[in-house]
């Protein structure tokens, strides 16, 4: 099976939030509290076990390219439909204790929320927060890559709902060319800050979702150089068992003296 | 910037006529006063929103925590003592293993979502998550501690045999060995996530939960009774390592250690280690003539440990509703991400 991904294009979303929907209607997620956050049009802060696609909001002091805002000062309202990356190298699976997380033949990573028995632990590990634990269920949960619809040859609910195809669904070296075409389009017509934002170059080892972002991955709450926790593994381990010896020694010493 | 609202509309109203004759508008408009218009988002990040997910953890793990670590180190403690023949101590740091364990595990299973599906980290092993190890761990000493303390209890009734005392011993080194990573593993379990605070202490997390388990042992046997120099002694190096740590924290003054130095959080952490560390030294001080001191310095550190725990876990949850604590770690490699 080829290597599904999504591309999501920040400079052709409208905000509309059908994906949102989409997402919830297919996967039977309960809402969000329908809460005004006072965020823009923003209604759900981040993803999280009920949101697994979030829409961003961003009202920025810049122009947006050669575009007029029709005000005085600098301004360009964008927006970016946010989701899970499954990650090549994923926190959240390599935290996990009971094996409740998998990756599937998809090469997605999927919450098996019939064996999770909701320890918290893939929570901290993501670098991304993505999973959340869902606190009426107690178990862990986020975007399942649409496992179900893929597997019936579908391409997943936000994909085919997204209005404007800035969510795209493919193959991931297809979606990389096309997200290059797109930045250097964009590049060309004035819109000098867009880049892609596809951090392969990093522990987590490339996602199975990129996106195209026009300004810093910062201003979209994503991590410039996010690293899977495992890799840190050997120098916390090394400083637990020098500490330990160091115990038994303390201990013995007591004892000798 | 027009203040008249009235101006402001007649500007809009230019514009538009602007823009329906010509099919573009020249200059900048203007800013609609008075009118309902949001705030522009931080510049550095999502609305100052967080990043990361705070931990999800309830009461029960900083509990689960300290008392795994008092448990594993009394095994410890016991070992030792069974080595240099010390009867008392032996059987004294066998049981509060063997309680400590027992405690143990509805700790750790109340703070799941689904407690009934505890047994489920049993059904895979993974070295590289520090949760499945711990849950391992705890399994693996709490059998053994439970046979090291069966088989003690049966020879100080006098049905030891060459063979229990075989056992005895393997069940004494085992349940020190695995005491000993209960009491790490939970220092290894914080530093290997995403949490700022928590991964860029990774190597300080482990001194202080094993001198907290360390001091914390002998304390609990101090206020049993044990008021003896070994206890002294590991009370004195384990008081002297939570000092010193504390004062590594504040003379850092690294920005991803602002929880454990700012706010009410910065307080509770200083407040734990200031009675495990000085005030704990301070009584032991006067201990040698006053055995009232002593308890006191034994509960100082016991209550400063127990803090810690929960302290470290609360930074954790400060931290990662700090976007720029993570974007400061991984900024200097923002120039690496592929254009």
């Amino acid at each position: 099976m080829p290597t599904s991904a999504f591309l999501t294009d920040a400079s052709i979303c409208i905000g509309c939030k059908a994906c949102e929907v989409a997402c919830k209607e297919w996967n039977h997620i309960p809402d969000d509290g329908f809460n005004w956050t006072g965020q823009s049009y923003d209604n759900t802060h981040a993803l999280g076990a009920s949101t697994w696609r979030h829409v961003l909001f961003l009202e920025e002091k810049q122009s947006m390219g050669p575009q007029l805002a029709g005000i005085d000062e600098p301004f360009r309202w964008q927006f970016l439909s946010d989701v899970c990356k499954h990650c090549e190298n994923a926190g959240c699976l390599e935290a996990c204790p009971t094996g409740a997380i998998v990756r599937t033949e998809l090469e997605s990573v999927y919450v098996q929320h019939d064996v999770c028995n909701g320890c918290g632990y893939c929570v901290v590990s993501c670098p991304f927060g993505v999973v959340d634990k869902n606190h009426e269920v107690g178990t862990a949960f986020k975007c399942t890559f649409c496992y179900d619809r893929q597997r019936d040859g579908l391409m997943p609910a936000c994909a085919k709902a997204c209005p404007t195809r800035s969510i795209r669904f493919g193959e991931l070296q297809e979606l990389r060319q096309e997200a290059q075409v797109r930045v250097k389009e964009l590049q060309d017509r004035g819109y000098t800050d867009a880049q892609i934002y596809d951090p392969a170059g990093f522990s987590v080892g490339g996602t199975h979702a990129i996106f195209v972002i026009l300004g810093q991955p910062e201003a979209y709450n994503f991590p410039p150089a996010p690293e899977v926790p495992t890799i840190h593994l050997k120098s916390a381990w090394s400083a637990a068992l020098l500490s330990a010896f160091v115990v038994v020694l303390v201990i013995f010493l007591a004892f000798a003296l | 910037m027009a203040a008249d609202p009235k101006i402001t509309e007649d500007r809009l109203d230019a514009l538009r006529e602007e823009a329906a004759r010509t099919g573009k508008v020249q200059d900048h408009g203007i800013a609609p006063v008075g009118s309902p218009f949001p705030k522009p988002a931080s510049a550095v990040s999502y609305h100052g929103n967080p990043v990361l997910k705070p931990p999800t953890w309830t009461w029960q793990v900083p509990l689960y925590f300290f008392v795994g670590g008092v448990a594993g180190i009394s095994a410890v403690i016991a070992l030792a003592a069974h080595l240099f023949g010390n009867a008392g101590l032996m059987r004294a740091g066998l049981w509060i293993g063997f309680l400590g364990a027992l405690i143990s595990a509805p700790l750790l299973i109340a703070d799941l979502g689904r407690p009934a599906r505890f047994l489920n980290m049993l059904r895979v092993f993974k070295l590289r998550s520090a949760m499945s190890v711990g849950a391992w761990t705890l399994a693996g000493f709490s059998s053994a501690v439970g046979l090291a303390v069966v088989c003690h209890e049966l020879i100080l009734a006098g049905y030891g045999n060459d063979f229990l005392l075989v056992i005895e011993w393997i069940a004494d080194l085992s349940s020190a060995l695995s005491g000993l990573i209960l009491a790490s593993y939970t220092s290894v379990l914080l530093g290997v996530t995403a949490i700022p605070v928590w991964s860029e202490n990774r190597r300080l997390v482990p001194v202080v939960f094993l001198a907290g388990g360390l001091g914390s042992a002998a304390a609990v046997l101090e206020l049993l009774g044990f008021l003896v120099p070994v206890t002294q002694f590991i009370g004195i190096v384990a008081g002297t390592i939570e000092t010193v740590v504390a004062i590594i924290i504040e003379l850092r003054g690294r920005y991803v250690d602002r929880p454990l130095r700012e706010g009410a959080v910065g307080w509770v952490t200083r407040g734990g280690a200031a009675l495990a560390g000085p005030a704990s030294l301070l009584l032991r001080m006067f201990s040698e003539h006053s055995s009232v001191a002593r308890y006191f310095a034994a509960a100082c550190f016991i209550i400063g440990a127990l803090i810690s725990r929960i302290a470290w876990i609360e930074a954790g949850r400060v931290s990662a509703r700090d976007p720029q604590a993570l974007f400061r770690i991984q900024r200097p490699a923002s120039n690496g991400m592929p254009h």
